[in-house]
């Protein structure tokens, strides 16, 4: 049978090269430049594939990217599977792998094909009528509609492609390379425009490229010669880039593009290794000209689905550019010229054409003669009622058309075929455009939506701007562009064309049959089996708007999104409802154009490359040292370092009680540091925290809080005085990019009189924190000649110094409540200065301890952790702070809502210390509080914000929000946990000592 | 993705840039003066306007300067835009 | 009494081709006046002519749309329901609403596809953890079916979730809520609508309100492009344009609309069962009944009305699914769109009366108003019926934003969705 169906003559087609692909287990054989789809017709392969609901028998249909039927599963049970490509994208390649999806036990006996008996009793939105009964029934019903539901089967393991991003600059993005795209493009280069012509092809000249008739010329030359040559002259011009197998996936604002450009799919499997699969081009032209033609549209009929049933234009595109035939026997419907154009392709092969069935009464075309001249009977007038053959068409039955189309008048006649054309006639691809926000308009004489006002500098030419006539097009194309662009010269001097064409078409989106709507199966979405009958339900039971009807149906819902059948769903709801077309308006098409990979959009941002990691400069020292990470922000801080067999808790416990037995040392460098200077530097602080910053003196540090606006506290630090109008300001780890973009935007925005420079300084320095009695004395060998003494270097103090003549920052600050230096180095020499420190400290037991005993450290003293023991909801007050709220100061970032009626209030939440009954018992970080376990409703009084057990105090600590807190103290309450409940007492929240003793002893 | 004219660097990718809400909000000066209701007006309340609004746009990722913009939020399109301080060149 | 939908019924209706069917609610032209219009015909907008007619015997009333109903936010989001709110205010007003979404089926005769497949979400840091402890002890005492489940019962409940240890952020917990899940959003507004058109509600279509008649401090009707409809209470639930109704009357409301994003994939057969969500990362996927992977992306940070966003969200939100998920990474994109939702500054939304007498307002919900639905309906009833707040929704009144009394969501680091 193959042998009767391929043609070896198209030059598109590599007849030495013979390439074998297996499609549902059995192996075939095409030709190097065949796509799947060619490949399989040319061995008689129609059935391809199962619909969604009804699970009909499908076919090839199309031979682009508007295929509903013909989609496959890519190397099932492989790493580089992929379900629901459609086969007439697939470029075959030695040893593709496809089958057929949503069929079992197979594509030829499917047993979900026992829906299609079933579908008298499921129409439209028959699911929201049913499988309410009983009640708690509904999630066993689902599993039987989601098994049979879906289409692929997604992948199981990780992809073993790369994909990657690309930015393109450019003065003119041509989107599609046909005739007026490759013309556009060549002007515009010429013109010296920077110009990028992208097509979703594998080759320029889009449906012209293969046209060999002598019904269209160009220049008296037959046009695929013509465009050859136009082709070869703008593959020389150095302005223009032109990218291939590249799909303009969607068109945003600002004419900002999304292109998909496929680097390795048609590659065999074992050349693609180390290649990036696809690249995602991001385009920003400044002109975009939108050049991506018309899709053919079906005709909707009785049974209009079966496999063999092919748009009229790809007959003829498989017989032009692969040397296929679909048939051996075809029947051609149609309503318009062009599917005379498949006519004649098929004619000068020699193959049968049986019948052409025509709408028309009145067909008046040199080409129609020309047809009718090779002895084809064409049926004027006449549609199909039906069709018939379960795997393949095998015949069609045709009737007269009543004079208004709206009937079907006398005898049945059938007809045999295997194969059955239909043209529709053609609507514009305008999806590009009105995803741009391009707003369209109907063209009542042909009945197309076409492009009417354009949202930015961009321009429709060709087939998508409803021009259909070669005349038309080039023409057009001409005048336009030279008006877009600007220009004199247009790089043509005179294009003559001849046609033999006419434009005249019978429009009937739901044609006539001698059965009742009720009885026939019209489909307007293939895909998801939407019929028209579906539609009318839809409208019967008051679904009058599109995007309802759509919804109702699934119409336009499938991987296709309706490319074919949209505007037949439309026709049908205006014929129906007996509104007019240009009304109702379009559905969105929404992007992507044609689905798009996730890998693809992702690109390089996968695995280490999701987010940037911010390591400390002593980083590599933290590893080498066994230590434990965890995330704070995007940086790695270490969180303990566990030595021997040390579980987390045993580690934290050694850590803690180090620091203070004897020397303890932190990684502190991920806290923010901002660099504040200018004249007013002072005032700016007084504004920003809420307590008083004028009378700090030069060379001391002080503790400062920040609130939002709304009076709940934002952040916290040391701010350091080092001179004049110089500070440097010390946030949380997490919050210090908000931190500097806050204070930025009040001084830009509400402050501009205001003399202050701020510049975020986190990763100039490395930041080592030296705690404990033995500070001090280690301190002291690392820094030698720095005076240490208390009279010259009290606790909240700051001295500039040098280590090894590297000048340094020491800070004498403690977030621990010991004796403590923090040293600020600049970052290269981070490592080196903490090797020192723990040299130096080696005779004390230094010990480098992390995050989390730097947080039970804190909270032995009280100190709380915005973030932790906060959550925007809590006022300073709250926080029983209000030591540091400024009661002088007449204005400062948040201090009017400290007044509210709400945050005025006695009974907030308010921070406390927690002391479990059970000294061993540790509490659970977010545990809730409550004082009476019996109430119901409960009444929930607060949470547990931090919570560990002390190795110093050798028993459980925690803080908590407590409502009424303040007044609480001492007072019993109760933690609920699951399984028991736990009694604790309000205690003051610093545990440790509270007069400071360890702070201010002589060392 | 909007393409910005930042008013100190030039046309600039969107994702460059942070929205910071309605413009030309001025910070009252003395806000214990003010009722709650006043202050909450400040804080909260906003126009949220459907067509031209008057916008704070910052260049986070660029110079870090904060400057207005005109934008008819009902399509997108950026009318102008201008530096802190000054009228806005539209109306 | 409208036909009652059921298996038989579609048997019954086989045999005449559907051709009998009787509209699900009618189109009607806008009387004169009524004794209260919504404006807004949403779930949200629907469910509360749905319950004002059912439970406040008010039949003499309409919703008004602009366009379609069901066109704006209720059909366009990720259809997330769940209840595991933190703060009680949140906690009572998500789980009135999930009770009722757990009948709602049958008590509309209109199958929603309430599938309670559970929501689990992630804790990638310490802080989310401590965080989703906090909610699920919160839940607990609450009512509320939370759990807090450690990465091996993470990765038994949704085996595809990449929890080895290794990646940038790692899974180290997180909370699932077992009768939480998805619903069909478009069948929300419909059975609504036809629920409410069978009590005699009007609900009217391609109607735009321009502008909001007042004598002094009392509304007195409003006016639309299908006229002037005379009316003592008014329901605004606009979602997205509430600020622009608002406007109309001399108010401001604490609201910014944004653009928020969502996407799914092409359909492929079950691969995940429940819905996961992930707010450190920001990425959150469920999969619909058809197939599709349906994932939601995060608001840009602006304010429009143009139902689009930019691509840098839906390429994060991918980002964080392929963190998640690798193995979707050959899945594509099928479809992406946008809506316009509404934000209060505290992420929880507004359900009450305003300075003007007889204006109501219900708005506010964010990114997360889909799961509120029924409840919201049923609430904002209630408070038109009665002039006054149900015990349920007293808490969402705007007067919180003067007090400083916030339901703060965000701050609880529960983005609401």
């Amino acid at each position: 049978m193959s042998n009767n169906l391929r043609f070896k003559t198209s030059k598109f087609i590599d007849e030495t090269y013979r390439v074998s692909f297996k499609f549902n287990n059995k192996t075939y054989f095409g030709f190097k430049g065949d796509t799947l789809a060619s490949a399989l017709l040319a061995n008689g392969i129609h059935l391809v594939g199962r619909s969604f609901k009804y699970h009909r028998p499908r076919g090839i249909m199309t031979s682009g990217s508007e295929e509903p039927n013909a989609i496959i599963q890519l190397h099932d049970n492989s790493s580089r599977t992929e379900p629901n490509v459609r086969a007439t994208e697939v470029e075959i390649y030695e040893g593709l792998v496809a089958s057929s999806q949503n069929c079992w036990p197979s594509v030829n006996f499917d047993i979900g094909g026992i829906n299609n008996l079933l579908s008298p009793i499921l129409p439209a939105g028959f699911y929201y009528k049913t499988f309410m009964w009983p009640a708690s029934f509904w999630e066993k019903y689902e599993y039987f509609i989601r098994k049979s539901a879906g289409l692929g089967k997604s992948p199981k393991v990780a992809d073993p492609d790369i994909y990657e991003h690309k930015y393109i600059h450019c003065d003119v993005s041509v989107i599609g390379a046909g005739i007026s795209g490759i013309m556009a493009a060549k002007m515009a280069a010429k013109n010296g425009f920077k110009t990028l012509l992208v097509d979703e092809k594998s080759y320029l000249g889009g449906s012209s490229i293969y046209d060999k008739s002598e019904f269209s010329k160009i220049n008296n030359q037959i046009t695929s010669s013509w465009l050859e040559k136009e082709i070869n002259e703008i593959s020389k011009l150095e302005n223009l880039e032109i990218k291939t197998r590249t799909s303009v996936a969607a068109f945003h604002g600002y004419n900002f593009l999304l292109a998909r450009e496929n680097l390795t799919d048609h590659l065999p499997i074992n050349q693609r290794e180390n290649k990036v699969r696809q690249r995602l081009l991001k385009i920003r032209a400044k002109k975009v000209i939108t050049a991506t033609g018309s899709i053919e549209r079906p005709l909707i009929f009785d049974n209009n689905d079966r496999p063999g049933i092919m748009l009229s234009s790809a007959i003829k595109r498989y017989i032009d550019l692969y040397g296929v035939a679909c048939g051996e026997n075809i029947i051609l419907f149609t309503n318009n010229d062009t599917a005379y154009e498949t006519a004649m392709s098929l004619i000068q092969r020699g193959i049968k054409i049986n019948a052409i069935i025509d709408n028309r009464e009145q067909i008046d075309s040199k080409i129609s003669y020309e047809v009718e001249k090779n002895n084809i009977k064409i049926y004027k007038g006449y549609t199909v009622v039906d069709t018939y053959g379960y795997r393949r068409i095998n015949k069609i039955s045709i009737m007269k058309l009543s004079k208004d189309g709206q009937t079907v008048i006398g005898d049945k006649t059938k007809l045999n075929c295997d194969c059955l054309g239909v043209s529709g006639g053609w609507t514009p691809a305008v999806h590009l455009f009105t995803q741009s926000g391009g707003k369209l308009k109907f063209r009542e004489e042909d009945q197309v939506f076409i492009p009417n006002v354009y949202p930015s500098d961009q321009i429709s030419i060709g087939s998508c701007n409803g021009d259909f006539g070669l005349e038309e097009i080039i023409k057009n194309t001409l005048s336009s562009i030279k008006k877009f662009l600007d220009i004199d010269n247009s790089e043509y001097k005179t294009v003559e064309t001849i046609s033999g064409l006419n434009q005249s078409k019978r429009n009937i989106w739901l044609l006539p049959s001698d059965k009742s709507i009720g009885k026939t199966k019209s489909f307007v979405d293939y895909q998801n089996d939407a019929t028209a009958k579906d539609i009318k339900l839809a409208l019967r039971e008051g679904f009058r708007s599109i995007e309802h009807v759509k919804r109702y149906t699934t119409t336009g819902m499938g991987t296709d999104q309706g490319k074919l059948g949209n505007m037949h769903a439309l026709g049908i709801i205006s014929e129906t409802a007996g509104t007019k077309m240009g009304e109702h308006g379009t559905t969105t098409f929404r992007p992507p154009y044609t689905p798009l990979t996730f890998g693809t959009i992702v690109g390089r941002n996968v695995g280490e490359f999701f987010d940037i990691f911010r390591r400390t400069p002593i980083h590599d020292w933290h590893v080498a040292n066994n230590a434990e990470f965890e995330n704070v922000g995007q940086w790695k801080r270490a969180w303990y370092y566990p030595k021997d067999n040390e579980n987390m808790h045993q580690a934290v416990q050694r850590e803690s009680k180090a620091a203070r037995d004897s020397a303890g040392i932190l990684d502190a460098s991920t806290l923010g540091k901002i660099d504040i200077q200018g004249t007013d530097a002072s005032e700016f602080l007084n504004r920003v925290y809420t307590n008083a910053w004028s009378k700090l003196a030069i060379g001391k540090c002080r503790y400062g809080l920040m609130l939002n606006e709304d009076g709940m506290v934002y952040d916290d630090g040391v701010t350091t005085r080092l001179g004049e109008n110089h500070y440097i300001m010390t946030t949380t780890t997490g919050g210090a990019a908000n931190v500097l973009g806050k204070l930025e935007d009040y001084l830009q925005t509400e402050w501009p009189e205001l003399d202050v420079y701020l510049s975020s300084v986190t990763d100039h320095f490395a930041t080592i924190s030296v705690c404990g009695p033995n500070s001090k004395k280690i301190v002291s060998k690392v820094i030698p000649d720095l005076d240490l003494s208390d009279e010259k270097f009290p606790h909240m103090s700051f001295k500039n110094s040098k280590i090894d003549n590297i000048k340094c920052r020491i800070m004498r600050i403690s977030f621990t409540g010991e004796h403590s230096y923090e040293i600020n180095i600049q970052a290269n020499f981070g490592k080196s200065v903490w090797e020192k420190c723990m040299e130096a400290g080696k005779d004390f037991n230094i010990t480098p301890y992390g995050t989390e005993t730097m947080h039970l450290l804190r909270a032995e003293k009280g100190f709380i952790i915005v973030g932790q023991d906060t959550d925007a909801t809590l006022t300073p007050i709250d926080l029983q702070m209000d030591w540091i709220v400024s009661k002088k100061k007449y204005d400062f970032i948040g201090k009017r809502s400290l007044y509210r009626s709400d945050t005025i209030r006695e009974d907030r939440k308010q921070l406390v210390g927690l002391l479990t009954e059970n000294p061993e018992e540790v509490l659970e970080e977010g545990a809730q509080i409550v004082a009476d376990i019996k109430k119901s409703p409960i009444e929930m009084l607060g949470h547990v914000t931090s919570s560990y057990y002390s190795p110093n105090l050798k028993k459980s600590i925690a803080l908590g929000v407590v409502k009424g807190g303040k007044n609480m103290l001492g007072q019993k309450l109760i933690i609920p946990m699951e399984n028991k409940n736990i009694n604790v007492t309000v205690a003051d929240p610093v545990f440790l000592d509270k007069e400071g003793e360890r702070l201010n002893a002589k060392l | 993705m909007f393409l910005i004219n930042c008013p100190f660097c030039g046309e600039r990718e969107q994702s460059e840039f942070k929205a910071g809400g309605e413009a030309h909000i001025v910070r009252p000066k003395q806000p214990t003066e003010l009722s709650d209701d006043e202050w909450a007006e400040y804080l909260f309340m906003r126009k949220n306007i459907k067509g031209v609004q008057f916008e704070r746009w910052n260049h986070v990722h660029g110079c870090r300067k904060w400057f207005n913009m005109v934008r008819d939020t009902s399509n997108d399109q950026i009318k102008a835009v201008y530096k802190m301080g000054e009228k806005p060149p539209v109306k | 009494m409208k036909n009652k939908y059921s298996i038989f019924s579609l048997i019954k209706n086989a045999f005449s081709y559907h051709e009998n069917w009787e509209k699900a609610w009618k189109d009607p032209e806008p009387k004169k006046e009524y004794d209260a219009v919504i404006v807004g015909g949403g779930g949200h907008g629907l469910a509360t002519a749905y319950y004002l007619a059912k439970k406040h015997n008010m039949k003499n009333i309409a919703v008004v749309e602009k366009g379609w109903i069901g066109g704006g936010n209720t059909g366009r989001n990720t259809t997330i329901i769940r209840s595991n709110y933190l703060w009680d205010a949140s906690a009572g007003l998500y789980d009135h609403a999930l009770k009722i979404w757990e009948g709602l089926s049958q008590e509309l005769n209109y199958n929603v596809m309430f599938s309670q497949r559970g929501v689990m979400n992630l804790a990638h840091n310490l802080q989310d953890v401590r965080d989703l402890k906090r909610r699920t002890h919160a839940n607990r005492l609450n009512g509320i079916d939370a759990v807090y489940l450690n990465t091996e019962e993470v990765k038994k409940f949704c085996p595809i979730i990449n929890t080895s240890q290794d990646i940038r952020y790692p899974v180290l917990g997180g909370t699932l809520q077992r009768r939480a899940g998805t619903a069909r959003h478009d069948a929300v507004a419909w059975g609504y609508a036809r629920g409410a058109d069978e009590m005699g509600v009007d609900i009217i279509q391609n109607c735009e309100v321009k502008g909001i008649k007042r004598n002094g401090d009392t509304v007195e009707g409003i006016e639309t492009t299908k006229g002037f409809i005379k009316t003592k209470k008014i329901g605004v639930v606009a979602a997205g344009h509430s600020s622009v109704i608002a406007n109309m009357a001399g108010l401001k409301l604490p609201l910014e609309s944004k653009p928020l994003q969502a996407l799914v994939s092409e359909p492929v057969k079950p691969i995940i069962d429940t819905v996961v969500m992930s707010n450190a990362v920001h990425a959150y996927v469920s999969q619909s009944d058809k197939g599709e992977l349906v994932i939601g992306a995060g608001t840009d940070d602006y304010v429009s009305y143009s139902q689009k966003g930019s691509h840098d969200i839906v390429e994060g939100t991918l980002n964080a699914i392929l963190e998640l998920y690798p193995i979707f990474s050959r899945m594509r994109m099928l479809r992406q769109w946008g809506g316009i939702v509404d934000i209060c500054p505290d992420a929880s939304p507004i359900i009450s009366k305003t300075s003007i007498k007889g204006l109501y307002f219900n708005c506010g919900w964010g990114t997360g108003g889909f799961k509120a639905t029924p409840g919201s309906g049923d609430l904002f009833a209630h408070t038109i019926a009665n002039d006054e707040p149900h015990k349920l929704n007293a808490a969402f009144n705007i007067n919180r934003f003067v007090s400083g009394d916030l339901v703060d969501e965000h701050g609880a680091a529960a983005v609401a969705h």
